[in-house]
């Protein structure tokens, strides 16, 4: 309990450095739900929208009468109309995120829960539904607590696949992982999530040392669960055709976002955090 | 035994065979893989290793692995350098060194090389005798070794040469023997016979110094340079040799006022060189060394022969034209021109320039100052020679009292003999009697005297006597004056009364008198019948010291020395009589150095000692450090040295990077964020803390009652730290603190005069004005505030405006009460004008406040804003405490304001001419 306390202190130090997120609503009718998001047009919610004059039928207690003090007419001070929206987050747990590169670098399953949760502080504080995968997404600030518990929970297996279930249509998704093992899984997520109208954004949490490959002499690689390995003469020689595959790796990730109409981002556990959420939000309201 | 290299186990050797095999094993072993856990490697499936040799050790690892254990082979064979493999002798062994004043260029090491020879034959049990040539010839005992051992290191070197080596041949031994001769390498007087003599009784061995040996001959005038000659023994390659001349400086410092270069040529032993010096640095100098070469062969004293003495020639009348052969100064011109510098000019002219000798040739009369000028010039040391003639003669110049400028009364008018118009013949000079400078001089008998001025006699004339006539009337007379003297000689300096002017013996007279020097060597006639008192001596490495109570040497041996070389009785130096100095020198102007040649069949060595040096610890040092090299190099090719490499790269990179200002730089933002109350570090933990925690407290304070509000007080160290950006330093003194240094006092003098302001606490109110003497603080305070740039001083005075920058004050305790506090001294013209409260002071923040309240202590608060320290007693104290804030907020109001408040007098005037 102490390290999940730890945990959302620290996710709530980092949610309170940015403002609150104002996802883009595209699909009204299908979250009616009462939230902060502007309609751009009077109806229920807590923004100032307009003063229009008083009509017959307007409740006595709907007028605004310091603004009626200043004329001879009666005005009524309308709201804007303000929607929220669900937001699905899908962390990673398999073992390969457990790897960290160097004795002081937290593991990369760390950094992915901690956006993940810093990136829920904002979505709920800004009025929005958030849960993660299998969860149904809720609102208020009670829910952080189940997001913590529901973050806990580790996969056994090396490479972690995207789960779909529980994303409502035409939500919002989140995927953290390091998108290490076979990309089929995450296809398919996809494929699967924009045929509910769910977009989103891919964050590729990795190490450091996977980004450099800084190897060298006869060394035998092994996945984090043994199930994979490879042995080499020379790690050193493996350099230039590993960074290629890599870079392979990305450029099929972004393809693959762009064409389903999702975000993709490669965040390193060496460089701060705030760098990774800041993107998050603004992909999320539907930015860059 | 391979060339000088031996093994103790040489068999161990055949071991190297199997360095090919190691190779081959080595060659194919990889290095073990390491397993690493990664993520990523489904990435690398399917990737195959470009190059497959790296599964092979490295070759440079294998060289490093074959020449470890290459070096472990070798070592444990035993190498053994430079092998000592003389074969010992038997029966008894004569060592013999030379011991003069060549042996003094490496004579340590002649010394470890007897030693050792003395060492071998003590191990091989032969009976030793020892022999220095340069002492008398003795008998030559053969004893134990051991016996030897004390008695050589005792041993040095003389400063001459070994002189006649046959007398040495007649107190050998009977019996056969073996000679080792550590020779200097210089053919010395009878030493082939000597050779001879040992090679006829055994083996010689004689050890040579292969380094050259260089030797300076005496200088010498040529064309009003300084001459000198050096040679050098081994004439082979050019070699370029400096000589310095030494002597005292005018503030009478030895020290090198000349240097010069000898270049040799290949093949050639002497060389020569000039120095060309004004006579005012040439007549200081007493010694010439040859730079480098430590012996006394090298070093050559100088004496008077370089010394040119500066002599006034002053004669009575303006010279005739065309009577230049009777002119009074002619034949003294001719005699001293070549040897000394003349100056002309009238006797008030040339006293200033401080001659060595004034002659005055037949000068009666003298202007009272001109006397009194010459007299307290020859008090000082100067030599007046005055010659007669027929003014003197006439004059009443010392006639009836001894004039102070006179040797001896004169009788009036003189005496001529041997002229037409007299009886007798022109008299002879008389044998110089003992004790007079002359005596000795040979008289030649041609010399007669005509005519001459008489001396009345007098007590004294017989001791003032120092040259007659025949008929025993003085010739020469003289007399002390203070550290001079007056000499007069009764004839005159031309030719016209007597022909001793034209003679040899005139020039050798005033040689004796020192009035002039001889240019070249002395000549035995030069020093006979005179006794020479050593003044100063060299040793054989060259160094003089003081001779010391030493009796002197006949004239006559010391000519004989200066010819043939100086010898035990007689060792080289300075030596004087009366006002003369004579050098001798080890080296004369013909002295030889000749090599020494060796009869057939002499072994001949070096000197230098070659020990054998067993080689195992080194080679298996070597391997021990080749295995950890291939320990680390072994890590490298398989990958593991990753971290440790950079961590070890990191550190030597921190060790070498310079300090950079980067701290400084925090400090100095830290300071300048906003106000910052600073206090001095002394060094004393305590009172360091409780200082800032007193800056603390009134910080608090401040920020409480006033605009100004103080960031965190800093320690300042006066020493590193930059003291501008402080408006305020309170220093607490402690006794035993250090002092600043003096850049730390410019810093604090420049902090000082720009605005700061230091307040000085010296903390022993409770102590200070019981006992009327100053506390130790108070002590500290005066020697720091000593450098300091501190104004006059006065305690606080009533209208200070100190006592009203913000809170209306009359007292200033902090926590002891009572104690006067001081500041700048006011401008003692401003006074109290009717009608205003305060003088009209002039403008300026006061640079400093002593007192020795201790208000640091009652400011302190501990880190919950408690009090620290208690301040008198109960509400009183508090009270106290109260008045002490009141007086710092005060203080820190006059810092940054300045006497703002002060100007504030002039407002009832201000308004007024505003006409409210």
């Amino acid at each position: 309990m102490s390290l999940s306390a730890d945990l959302r202190a620290r996710a709530e130090t980092l949610g309170q450095s940015l403002p609150a997120l104002l996802a883009e609503a595209e699909h009204l009718a299908a979250t009616l739900m009462l939230g902060e998001h502007g309609r751009r047009r009077a109806g229920q919610g807590d923004e100032f929208w307009q003063y229009r004059p008083a009509h017959a039928g307007d409740a006595a207690r709907s007028i605004d009468w310091r603004r009626s003090a200043r004329s001879d007419a009666h005005f009524v001070r309308e709201r804007e109309w303000q929607a929220a929206q669900s937001v699905t987050i899908w962390v990673d747990g398999a073992r390969s995120m457990a790897f960290s590169g160097a004795v002081d670098r937290a593991p990369k399953l760390d950094r992915a829960r901690l956006l993940a949760l810093a990136l829920s502080v904002l979505l709920l504080r800004g009025g929005e539904r958030v849960g993660l995968s299998g969860m149904v997404p809720k609102p208020g600030r009670a829910q952080l607590l189940q997001l913590l518990a529901a973050l806990e929970t580790e996969d056994p297996a090396d490479y972690g696949s995207p789960e779909v279930a529980g994303m409502v249509s035409h939500g919002r998704a989140v995927f953290l992982s390091d998108f290490l093992g076979k990309l089929e899984p995450v296809e398919a997520a996809l494929t699967a999530a924009a045929d509910r109208g769910v977009r989103g954004v891919l964050v590729q949490v990795l190490d450091p040392a996977e980004e450099e490959f800084p190897f060298q002499g006869r060394t035998i690689f092994e996945s984090m669960q043994g199930s994979l390995r490879h042995d080499t003469q020379s790690a050193g020689d493996l350099r230039a055709r590993y960074l290629d595959r890599l870079a392979e790796r990305k450029d099929r990730l972004s393809q693959l976002s762009a064409a389903m109409g999702w975000h993709y981002h490669c965040h390193h556990t060496g460089v701060p955090a705030q760098s990774a959420l800041l993107w998050a939000y603004t992909a999320l309201e539907g930015g860059r | 035994m391979i060339g000088a290299l031996a093994f103790t186990s040489p068999l161990l050797l055949l071991g190297l065979i199997a360095l090919p095999i190691l190779w081959l094993l080595l060659r194919a072993i990889p290095p073990a893989p390491i397993r690493r856990r990664f993520p990523a490697v489904a990435l690398l499936l399917g990737l195959q290793d470009e190059d497959r040799q790296a599964d092979k050790t490295p070759w440079w690892l294998l060289v490093l692995r074959a020449l470890a254990v290459a070096a472990a082979i070798i070592g444990f064979a035993g190498p053994v350098l430079n092998p000592d493999n003389r074969a010992p002798g038997t029966g008894p062994l004569l060592i013999m060194l030379d011991g003069g004043w060549a042996d003094a260029r490496d004579w340590p090491r002649r010394l470890d090389k007897a030693n050792g020879l003395l060492a071998e034959a003590g191990r091989a049990g032969r009976p030793v005798a020892v022999v220095r040539l340069t002492d008398a010839p003795d008998e030559v005992k053969f004893q134990n070794a051991d016996a030897w051992t004390g008695r050589l290191a005792a041993m040095e070197p003389l400063p001459f040469v070994p002189q006649a080596l046959e007398n040495w041949v007649k107190v050998l031994p009977d019996a056969a023997f073996d000679t080792y001769w550590l020779s200097d390498g210089i053919a010395h007087a009878g030493r082939d016979a000597l050779a001879a003599a040992l090679d006829a009784k055994g083996s010689v061995t004689a050890f040579l110094s292969p380094r050259p040996i260089f030797a300076l001959r005496p200088a010498g005038f040529e064309d009003g340079a300084i001459a000198l000659r050096a040679a050098r023994l081994a004439s082979t390659d050019a070699a370029d040799v400096d000589v310095i001349a030494r002597g005292p400086d005018p503030s009478g410092i030895d020290r090198e006022l000349a240097r010069g270069s000898f270049a040799f040529a290949a093949g050639s032993a002497e060389a020569t060189t000039k120095l060309t010096l004004p006579p005012e640095l040439r007549n200081r100098i007493t010694r010439f060394e040859l730079l480098g070469q430590r012996t006394a062969g090298a070093v050559s004293l100088t004496d008077d022969s370089l010394k040119r003495r500066k002599i006034a020639l002053i004669s009575g009348a303006a010279d005739k034209e065309g009577l230049q052969l009777l002119s009074p100064t002619f034949y003294l011109g001719q005699a001293l021109s070549p040897v000394a510098d003349l100056i002309d000019g009238g006797l008030s002219d040339v006293i200033p320039a401080n001659p060595d000798v004034i002659i005055l040739t037949d000068i009666a009369k003298l202007t009272a100052p001109e006397t009194d000028a010459l007299l307290e010039w020859a008090n000082k040391g100067g030599l007046l020679l005055r010659f007669a003639g027929p003014r003197t003669a006439a004059s009443e110049l010392s006639r009836s009292t001894e004039d102070a400028l006179m040797p001896v009364r004169l009788r009036e008018g003189g005496r001529s003999v041997g002229g037409a118009m007299s009886w007798g013949e022109p008299k002879g000079l008389a044998a110089f009697p003992e004790g007079s400078p002359f005596h000795g001089l040979p008289i030649p008998a041609d010399v007669t005297v005509a005519q001459q001025v008489l001396a009345q006699p007098d007590p004294d004339l017989s001791s003032r006597t120092i040259a007659a006539l025949a008929d025993g009337t003085p010739l020469v007379t003289r007399k002390e004056i203070g550290a001079g003297q007056v000499v007069l000689v009764h004839v005159t300096a031309n030719a016209e009364w007597s022909n001793l002017p034209l003679s040899g013996l005139f020039v050798q007279m005033l040689e004796r008198l020192a009035v002039s020097t001889k240019p070249a060597q002395p000549e035995a006639k030069d020093l006979a019948g005179l006794t020479w008192v050593p003044e100063r001596v060299l040793d054989a490495y060259g160094a003089d010291t003081d001779a010391g109570e030493v009796a002197g040497v006949d004239g006559a041996m010391l000519a004989g020395a200066s010819k043939t070389g100086p010898t035990t009785g007689l060792p080289p130096g300075l030596y004087s009589s009366a006002d003369r100095k004579v050098a001798l020198n080890v080296i004369g102007a013909d002295t030889p150095l000749a090599p020494a040649t060796w009869p057939a069949g002499t072994v001949i060595e070096g000197i230098e000692i070659v020990k054998a040096q067993a080689l195992k610890g080194v080679l298996l040092t070597a391997a021990m450090v080749m295995l950890a090299l291939d320990v680390l190099a072994a890590l490298w090719v398989s990958g593991r040295l990753g971290g440790a490499a950079r961590a070890a790269s990191v550190l030597l990179a921190l060790a070498l990077m310079p300090h950079d200002a980067r701290a400084d730089d925090a400090k100095a933002f830290e300071a300048t964020r906003g106000v910052v109350l600073a206090h001095v570090l002394t060094g004393n933990a305590e009172v360091d803390d409780v200082a800032a925690a007193g800056l603390m407290g009134l910080g608090d304070q401040l920020w409480l009652r006033t605009a100004v509000e103080p960031e965190q007080p800093m320690g300042v160290d006066i020493e590193a730290d930059e003291l501008a950006f402080y408006p305020f330093l309170y220093w607490p003194i402690v006794a035993d603190q250090p002092l600043p240094s003096t850049a730390a006092y410019a810093k604090l003098n420049r902090f000082l005069r720009s605005g700061g302001m230091i307040l000085f606490d010296t903390r022993d109110g409770d102590l200070a004005g019981l006992s009327g003497a100053s506390t130790p603080e108070g002590q500290m305070l005066q020697l720091i505030a000593s450098g300091l740039d501190i104004p006059p001083l006065e305690p606080i005075p009533q209208d200070h405006v100190l006592t009203r920058s913000f809170y209306l004050l009359q007292d200033f305790p902090g926590r002891y009460a009572g104690g006067a506090v001081w500041v700048e001294a006011s401008d003692p013209e401003a006074e109290l004008q009717d009608g205003m409260p305060f003088r009209n002071l002039n403008d300026g923040v006061t640079p400093v406040i002593i007192g020795g309240a201790d208000w640091a202590s009652a400011w302190a608060i501990d880190p919950d804003g408690v009090s620290m320290f208690p301040v008198g007693r109960g509400y009183a104290g508090e009270q106290q405490r109260e008045i002490g804030y009141r007086f710092g907020i005060n203080v820190i109001m006059h810092v940054l304001t300045g006497n703002y408040k002060s100007d504030q007098v002039h407002v009832p005037a201000l308004l007024e001419r505003l006409g409210e």
